[in-house]
């Protein structure tokens, strides 16, 4: 039962690379997106101690 | 409905609800992509002609949906930044083109990877395919053409007008199977009147569909936050909420 379920009647070489590419595309979105919000978020954070150094 | 409208021109009520909808996106995503995985890709009986080949339509049909909405929802938001001038158009237009250009590489690569066993190669010069490669690079040229311009504003606009004349592809995409002769398949999802899979293969297509919109969903609000922040990053309401919620 559990080799016929990872064998995939003969496709597994084709199936299996599919399923691990599209779960590793999710997982770089999440990663990709929480990156740039980090990194937007930092850009702020300077830009607002820039100008608050500034108006003092 | 106008002042709902108008509210998501609002920088930071967007970033507000983003920031809300966020979690609850991405769980209900998990739950729905778990359960069509786990029915797809163990319970779902083999198909007639291609047996268990077949289940890499749970991967492969969800993406390339996304990769056509994606492009259609950059456009919409251009279309709406540059017509009415709703900065927040832009912005979500900018969001969503690395998260529809990633989708698009996993329709292409997933579809190479199951022409192989059923066509007898993995890539042919078919309507459908080439379309879909074209949307890709369309995709790169808008992501592109962005920071290609040293005034945002200006590189925003020219963004907005490539995406808008790109999508002239989609209808191309969807529609090249009926328009010309193709390898690949007709419609199997949108026959809701007649659909060509029995409920056991059809549910967790369905649920695979859902879970990615929801997912795609998710990652855009957290891209778009990024987004907001970026462009927002000198106005008051930016300190009071990096204050607020994200000390």
């Amino acid at each position: 039962m559990t080799h016929d379920f990872w064998a995939m009647g003969g496709y597994a070489a084709y199936v299996w690379p599919c399923i691990g590419f599209a779960l590793a595309t999710l997982a770089w979105n999440i990663w990709s997106a929480n990156r740039h919000y980090t990194a937007a978020l930092q850009r702020a954070r300077r830009a607002l101690a820039m100008a608050a150094s500034e108006a003092a | 409905m106008w002042t709902w409208f108008y509210r998501l021109a609002s920088p930071p009520y967007v970033f507000g609800v983003t920031r809300a909808l966020y979690p609850w996106l991405l769980a209900a995503a998990a739950l729905l992509i778990g359960y069509g995985l786990i029915a797809g890709l163990g319970f779902a009986p083999p198909d007639y002609q291609q047996g268990d080949a077949f289940r890499i339509i749970y991967v492969h049909a969800p993406s390339a949906w996304l990769s056509l909405f994606g492009y259609t929802l950059m456009a919409v938001a251009g279309a709406i930044a540059l017509v009415w001038r709703i900065k927040m158009g832009h912005a979500v237009a900018a969001a969503a083109a690395p998260i529809g250009a990633s989708f698009t590489v996993v329709a292409l690569l997933t579809g190479s990877l199951w022409g192989r066993p059923m066509w007898g190669t993995y890539w042919a010069w078919d309507p459908r395919l080439t379309s879909e490669l074209i949307l890709l690079f369309l995709y790169f040229g808008v992501m592109s053409l962005r920071p290609a311009f040293e005034d945002p504003a200006r590189g925003d606009r020219a963004a907005a007008l490539l995406a808008l004349v790109g999508v002239v592809n989609v209808p191309i995409i969807h529609f090249s199977v009926e328009w010309w002769n193709s390898l690949h398949q007709g419609a199997t999802v949108t026959k809701f009147a007649k659909p060509s899979m029995p409920p056991s293969m059809l549910l967790p297509l369905l649920s695979m569909f859902f879970g990615f919109m929801f997912f795609y969903a998710a990652v855009l609000c957290k891209r778009l936050r990024g987004e907001v922040l970026n462009r927002e990053r000198l106005a008051t309401w930016v300190k009071e909420a990096i204050d607020t919620h994200d000390a």
